[in-house]
């Protein structure tokens, strides 16, 4: 198929096309222009053409915007086409939204590197990434419609303005509708390239900042909210995998006729690190997975003990020998030799587990001539779009179509794959019929993949006025920027600084975890402010106020905290506040107050509250939520959540062993402040987290006089150190 | 294999299945209802709740036999005709879920907490909701929505 075949006359497609499509739509030429065999030549034509991709109009005005991003629960369904719509001057109320196409050199964000074009739902990018692109190209829509306009009534675009899905003539007073131009509509020959002072002034934004109901949330109180194991397909069958609890053990199956004999069971695949076994009910792979008898090799984990590793690791951070420096500021060396007074404190952190309530799984089906496939998925996406599954088949990328399917939580684990290759490869052997891939909970625990157990020692150095000279950071653990992300300083000044990352591998397998290294990096440098304020003789916040002095948006979010707070307040009897500030792209203050049950060492949040800076706030309803959301899983992961492993194994492998917060363990109240901005928008999913640990553990110092540096802080744990 | 009759949703439904099957494959992978969600298998987590008998369970944990006897079996697409039920209103007015795979489970467990207490306190309903997780941390919207559709407090539009 050429090109040139393709190039329909774009006037008479759309008047031929029912009205349907605006411009190049999932209804029109984009799914044959896509499946063409020369993607380069595919991106230059509508670059030459500068068609938008984005949205589809019904003569009654009804619109259909692309959403390009994951929607895993933070809310990129409605903020990313609320800000084309914006731009748009659309009519907010008949918006639908879908997922767009997974065809990232159309619909990739340009946040990642300049040049690149990646749809890839991670580190709280999206709406930062996306947001001048959504903005650019809601005003191109707005343009084309206009230009119909125009030439409608024979007017100069210029008298023409737009507003709530009508364009308006002021001079002639007359209006039209949105859909009553698809009629009319023509593709510009060229669309301008809005530049940004070109489009809205913020201070005119009638839908980005209001109070927008979130798109998807009816869907997901019906029931009809689709997941990808949600997916039934004709002629599906089922799949699932043993994988054991021994990261990289190799297995062997001893049982396999037994197996093959077994109702049901259709296939037995073979993985290096797995047994996969294909039924034709979910019930019957189930059944059969639990018959395996499978003999596991040894692997590099073997003989590793999680909780016996630490007095390793503060052995490698003895060492005189630096790790790799991540930041180096000033110098940290001569302000150890001029300090009047220097602390020095090592924290640690256990693995913990994602604990998406989405267990891994997708559904793939393969062509008989395995020269062609679908994916359905619930994926973070990624650097390849088509999530690894084009390589496995030896097809090109534009023969896999994916399907994204809502998430049910993602948190980084699903910004991996291996869970759509697995399905691939079973697809392949059972090619042309889908396959359904299910992981149990069992299987997501005991084959997860963990945020890193790690130690962190820092040292601060104070000159005779009690100010912060120089902070070392050395961080000691497995995944280079999984544990040393976090560890930097933007806003605090302190002169000299230096972070280092210092290796120690296990062969456990490990990923981003929500905030990944912010989590406890965070952690151990608020508390070690925390430390040095209570050794000084400084208040907490008035400490952090100085550092601050230089970084103004910080320093307001940490005003906000603290007058929200009421911190200089009366405290009640029992209870205690302690403060934290993270910058995750947007800058966040926590303060939260907690009391203590000294029996049984269990500690109680009773209020958090937070100021946040986060540029322009597309949707303020949710980025509450977000920061409610992060803090109930930053106090899960810091007061329970502890992934253990003995001799290489797993130990936990359900909610019955690794223990979530539940709701009688919540807050009485969240409380956020959002700092009015016209700055562009940073993300929020990421900063609310990593506050959550140092605010508990300040408060603990401040309430107790005792030291929590070892997450989590189970009741064992604050009774250990209670009692110390 | 044997046939069992459930009645689910006010609807009579035959399926051919082993002895022991879990009621949640049957209601998701053999019959479609899938807005009833697997999350741990051991009924720790709660996003399989449904309602039998108006009794909330969890469906991942009850054998296909011990439900075919005429029970009637609830699930979240039988709580109301248009996603209207109270309680989903309520939801929506406090937009509650973040991802939505645990709400199915939270909101059937709702429904059975206020036809059991209308009037719960807010230590009432933390008690009856914990056993139902939520990764997102949107426990304090729910306890919201719950309290909104305990005061009745829904617009009607």
């Amino acid at each position: 198929m050429s090109i040139t075949s393709k190039r329909i006359d774009r006037r008479q497609f759309l008047k031929s096309s029912s009205g349907v499509a605006l411009f190049i739509g999932v209804s029109g030429i984009l799914p044959q222009l896509i499946s063409c065999k020369e993607p380069k030549k595919l991106a230059e034509q509508l670059e030459k053409h500068r068609l938008t991709a984005w949205v589809q109009l019904t003569e009654a005005g009804e619109l259909t915007i692309y959403n390009p991003a994951a929607e895993m629960g933070q809310g990129s369904m409605t903020s990313l086409p609320l800000i084309f719509a914006e731009e748009m001057d659309a009519d907010w109320s008949k918006v639908k939204v879908e997922f767009s196409p997974q065809e990232a050199e159309i619909y990739g964000g340009e946040g990642w590197r300049p040049g690149s074009k990646l749809m890839f739902t991670v580190g709280s990018r999206t709406t930062n990434s996306y947001y001048s692109t959504m903005r650019k190209a809601g005003a191109q829509a707005r343009y084309v419609l206009l230009t119909a306009a125009a030439d409608h009534w024979d007017v100069p675009l210029s008298e023409l303005s737009a507003t709530n899905g009508q364009v308006v003539h002021q001079k002639t007073n007359r209006e039209i509708g949105y859909g009553a131009l698809v009629p009319f509509l023509k593709m510009p020959e060229t669309l301008p390239d809005f530049a940004e002072d070109q489009l809205k002034n913020p201070k005119d934004f009638r839908l980005i900042g209001k109070e927008i109901a979130r798109t998807e949330i009816p869907a997901k109180v019906d029931g009809t909210a689709q997941f990808a194991c949600d997916i039934r397909l004709p002629e599906m069958v089922y799949g699932v995998l043993e994988r054991g609890n021994l990261h990289g053990a190799k297995p062997d199956l001893t049982n396999e006729e037994e197996i093959l004999a077994m109702d049901g069971v259709l296939k037995i695949v073979p993985f290096d690190y797995a047994i996969g076994v294909i039924a034709k009910t979910l019930e019957q792979a189930l059944d059969a997975k639990k018959q395996l008898r499978i003999d596991w090799s040894k692997s590099q984990a073997s003989g590793y003990n999680s909780q016996q590793i630490y007095a390793e690791y503060q052995k490698i951070a003895d060492r005189r020998q630096k790790g790799e420096v991540t930041v180096e500021i000033g110098d940290v060396g001569n302000a150890l030799r001029s300090a009047s007074k220097t602390y020095m404190i090592d924290f640690k952190n256990d693995y913990v587990y994602h604990a998406q309530m989405e267990p891994l799984n997708a559904v793939v089906q393969v062509a008989e001539d395995l020269q062609s496939a679908e994916v359905w998925v619930g994926s973070q996406q990624g650097p390849d779009t088509k999530l690894g599954v084009p390589g496995l088949l030896g097809i090109l990328p534009e023969k896999v179509t994916v399907h994204l399917q809502y998430l049910g939580g993602g948190f980084g684990r699903r910004s991996m794959n291996d869970f759509v290759e697995e399905c691939a490869v079973l697809a392949m052997e059972m090619a042309p019929r889908p396959v359904k891939l299910i992981w149990t909970r069992k299987d997501d625990i005991t084959y997860g993949t963990f945020r890193p157990l790690s130690l962190q020692r820092l040292q601060a150095t104070v000159d005779a006025t009690a100010n912060i000279t120089g902070l070392s950071h050395c961080v000691v653990g497995d995944g280079g920027n999984l544990v040393a992300s976090g560890a930097r300083n933007d806003h605090y000044d302190i002169p000299n600084q230096l972070v280092e990352w210092r290796e120690a591998t296990h062969g456990i397998r490990l990923k981003h975890w929500r905030s990944v290294g912010h989590g406890p990096n965070k952690f151990a440098i608020e508390c070690l402010l925390d430390e040095v304020a209570m050794d000084q003789k400084i208040d907490p916040v008035d400490l952090r106020r100085k550092l601050m002095a230089k970084s103004p948006k910080a320093l307001a979010t940490l005003e906000k905290a603290a007058e929200l707070s009421d911190w200089n307040g009366p405290v009640k009897e029992g209870r205690a506040k302690g403060v934290a500030f993270v910058e995750h792209g947007s800058l966040g203050t926590g303060v939260c107050e907690i009391s203590v049950d000294r029996n049984s060492g269990k500690i109680k949040v009773h209020n958090f509250w937070i100021a946040l800076d986060a540029g322009v706030i597309v949707q303020p309803d949710n980025v509450k939520a977000q920061m409610e959301g992060g803090i109930i899983m930053g106090m899960s992961s810091v007061l329970k959540e502890q992934i253990t492993i003995e001799d290489g194994r797993v130990q936990q492998s359900n909610f019955d062993t690794y223990q979530l917060l539940r709701m009688q363990d919540i807050p009485d109240r969240i409380e956020t402040a959002l700092i009015a901005s016209y700055d562009h928008p940073e993300g929020v999913g990421e900063t609310a987290t990593p506050m959550v640990a140092g605010a508990i553990a300040n408060a603990f110092l401040r309430l107790t006089g005792k030291r929590l540096r070892h997450l989590p802080f189970t009741p064992e744990r604050v009774l250990e150190v209670l009692n110390s | 294999m044997a046939t069992y009759t459930l009645d689910i949703n006010n609807i009579k439904h035959e399926v051919d299945v082993s002895e022991g099957t879990s009621l949640l494959w049957v209601l998701r992978e053999h019959l479609g209802l899938t807005g009833t969600k697997y999350g741990c298998g051991i009924a720790q987590c709660g996003s399989c709740t449904i309602h039998v008998d108006d009794t909330p369970m969890k469906a991942c944990i009850l054998q296909v036999d011990t439900v075919a006897e005429g029970q009637k079996i609830k699930t979240i697409e039988g709580l109301s005709d248009d996603g209207d039920h109270p309680v989903q209103k309520a939801w929506i007015e406090a937009q509650a879920p973040q991802c939505g795979y645990c709400q199915s489970g939270q909101i059937m467990q709702a429904v059975a907490l206020l036809k059991e207490n209308p009037n719960p306190t807010r230590e009432e309903i933390k008690t009856y909701m914990n056993g139902i997780l939520c990764r997102c941390g949107t426990y304090l919207r729910i306890l919201e929505a719950i309290e909104l559709a305990a005061g009745a407090k829904i617009p009607t539009n």
